[in-house]
């Protein structure tokens, strides 16, 4: 069995950015413990020998040439923000008060 | 009068071309017939207002002879995971609720360039996680074979709006079978491109090394005509491939005139026909299989004894890459901002904004994934996937050194009933048994539809697959199997019921 604890959802909810409620974590945990279980089986063929591939066709060095191209004007790159002051997003206060 | 509706993209393109109709009448049935049917199928979260006029345009264009693509003026639906600067993209998601992107993604740039007809933005699993798009935010979209079923996911929306004849063509993504499985229980033909084969860019990532944007049709023809339009190299998209590809419509072409598979050997793999398969779906894809013998193929069982850890291996990689790719949504840039009561930090509002912005199964992969990339577990959980990974290929690198093609059904079951496996994640993984390992190699796969199962009439799905950068031989191959079908069931979706 694995160890997923409510505890352990809570740090790793923390880590992701989500603010779980309690009763999340209660579902989340049974879930993700089955889960976990259920694919640890992937070390069950993954000796040693056998090199990672993290991409089906991997292709290096992918490059532009090094000129201008065009991009997004800044009244487009803030069109989606929440909020913003015409020329910046604006946020919440990076630090908390005890900073 | 002909029902519009109810032609293939490759019958539009010749009336069009021959000016027996017009963008606007074909542009104009569809709104129709969406506006009749799909209150009750949902295959769209977005209507486009300028579909009539961008037709208009074509039609001008025609008229003035300017030189035009063969799908020019045909209507296609996007799926909503596809960013559109006219129109909102929300990859089914709360957290992208009226978001209209600034730019379009480069298969929607490429379809505009080609005068194709947006007509709106079609339902999915929200960021694309699911395989019956119950998980979208904003409701699911119904099977039009049975209100009450799924339409397979995540990309249920485009594969029902085809199905249901509110557009001839639809675009999709693939991660682990988004596009081949809802073809397969919807009764129409999906294919997932090679990896690089069709740009990513403004396709909003769900797992970067799986991803694919791909056709979604009711004729094999008609995904290679949509294919030779989005495909090709983008220097926007860094995994992009930068190799010439022969046109897919010839290759489709051909296999449709084709009269004989003779030399083609086509491999069935043992592990991907599995007993626990719907006896239908079995039943269909064994007379398919004597179809292809008859038709003078050699059919060569080959194993690829690795794939049975292939869904494992991907419940670890999609995560991993999901939970890096979905930390772009931090109520800064675009989408939701929610602020907890009485303010708060940044970090504070973020992770207010992703609890309520994300749906239940986003947050189970976002966290399943932070796990699988946290210290202490990286080499045990995803560093052991990546290994299975390589073993998946080798497999692969086998069975292609047996057979031109690899086969098996495209879904494991029929469409299974809406609510029946919403809140069994592990069950509701099963579902893409099939196609993960397409996925995990980069290798082309097709879903095309292979007669309705015998116990409960609704549509079973055939799987090929090639090695990667032979899509072309999937179309051929495709093609021919397609008539041959054909001759056997007819065109299986003029058995769907009526809607509207």
């Amino acid at each position: 069995m694995s160890e997923i604890m409510p505890e352990t959802v809570q740090h790793l909810a923390e880590l992701a950015r989500i603010a779980l409620s309690d009763e999340e974590i209660a579902t989340l945990t049974g879930q993700l413990g089955a889960i976990v279980d259920s694919v640890a089986k992937v070390s069950e063929v993954a000796t040693p020998d056998v090199p990672a591939t993290s991409h089906p066709i991997p292709l290096a060095n992918v490059t532009r040439p090094d000129v201008p191209g065009t991009t997004l004007t800044t009244e487009e790159a803030l069109s989606g923000a929440p909020e913003s002051d015409g020329s910046r997003f604006i946020v919440s206060a990076i630090l908390g008060e005890e900073q | 009068m002909t029902d519009l509706t109810r032609l293939a993209a490759s019958e539009l393109s010749a009336l069009l071309a021959a000016r027996e109709v017009s963008s606007v009448d074909v542009t104009r049935a569809h709104l129709d017939r969406i506006a009749a049917v799909d209150g009750d199928v949902h295959a769209y979260l977005h209507v486009s207002a300028s579909a009539l006029a961008t037709a208009a345009t074509v039609d001008a264009a025609r008229g003035d002879g300017a030189p035009l693509g063969p799908l020019a003026g045909v209507p296609v639906a996007i799926k909503d995971v596809l960013c559109t600067h006219d129109m909102p993209s929300t990859a089914g998601s709360r957290i992208l609720e009226g978001w209209v992107p600034p730019y379009d993604a480069t298969p929607v740039a490429r379809m505009r360039a080609a005068g194709l007809v947006p007509l709106g933005k079609t339902n999915m699993d929200e960021f694309a996680m699911g395989s019956s798009t119950e998980h979208s935010a904003y409701g699911p979209t119904r099977n039009p074979w049975d209100l009450d079923r799924i339409p397979g996911g995540s990309g249920g929306g485009s594969a029902a709006a085809v199905a249901a004849f509110e557009a001839p063509l639809a675009l999709g993504s693939d991660t682990g079978g988004s596009i081949r499985q809802p073809g397969a229980v919807t009764g129409t033909v999906g294919v997932k491109p090679t990896y690089g084969g069709v740009s990513r860019y403004g396709a909003i990532a769900l797992a970067s090394s799986l991803d694919q944007v791909g056709p979604v049709t009711r004729t094999v023809l008609d995904a290679a005509l949509l294919h030779d339009v989005i495909g090709g190299h983008d220097p926007r998209d860094s995994t992009s491939l930068t190799d010439v590809w022969p046109s897919f419509a010839d290759a489709a072409r051909e296999g449709a005139r084709a009269d004989s598979l003779r030399g083609v050997r086509v491999g069935v793999v043992r592990e991907l026909d599995s007993p626990g398969f719907q006896a239908g779906v079995t039943q269909r894809f064994h007379e398919a299989l004597e179809l292809l013998t008859s038709a003078g193929a050699e059919i060569v069982e080959v194993s690829a004894p690795h794939f049975e850890y292939a869904v494992a291996a991907y419940y670890v990689i999609l995560p991993a890459e999901a939970s890096s790719n979905l930390a772009k949504f931090d109520s800064v840039r675009f989408g939701l901002r929610v602020t907890p009561p009485g303010g708060g930090t940044v970090e504070q509002v973020m992770a207010a904004t992703r609890e309520a912005g994300f749906g239940a199964e986003v947050k189970r992969r976002v966290i399943l994934g932070t796990y699988a990339l946290s210290a202490g577990y990286y080499d045990a959980y995803y560093g052991s996937a990546q290994q299975v990974r390589t073993l998946i290929q080798r497999d692969f690198a086998s069975a292609f050194a047996q057979a031109d093609v690899l086969v098996s059904p495209a879904a494991p079951t029929t469409a299974f009933r809406i609510g029946e496996k919403v809140d069994d994640p592990l069950a509701m993984y099963l579902n893409d048994v099939t196609t993960i390992p397409a996925n995990l190699a980069g290798v082309p796969g097709m879903a095309l539809p292979m007669g309705l199962a015998p116990e409960d009439g609704l549509p079973t799905g055939f799987q090929l697959m090639a090695p990667a950068r032979e899509d072309a031989r999937l179309y051929r191959i495709g093609a021919t199997l397609e008539r041959l079908l054909g001759e056997r069931h007819g065109a299986i979706l003029d058995g769907a019921p009526a809607l509207g």
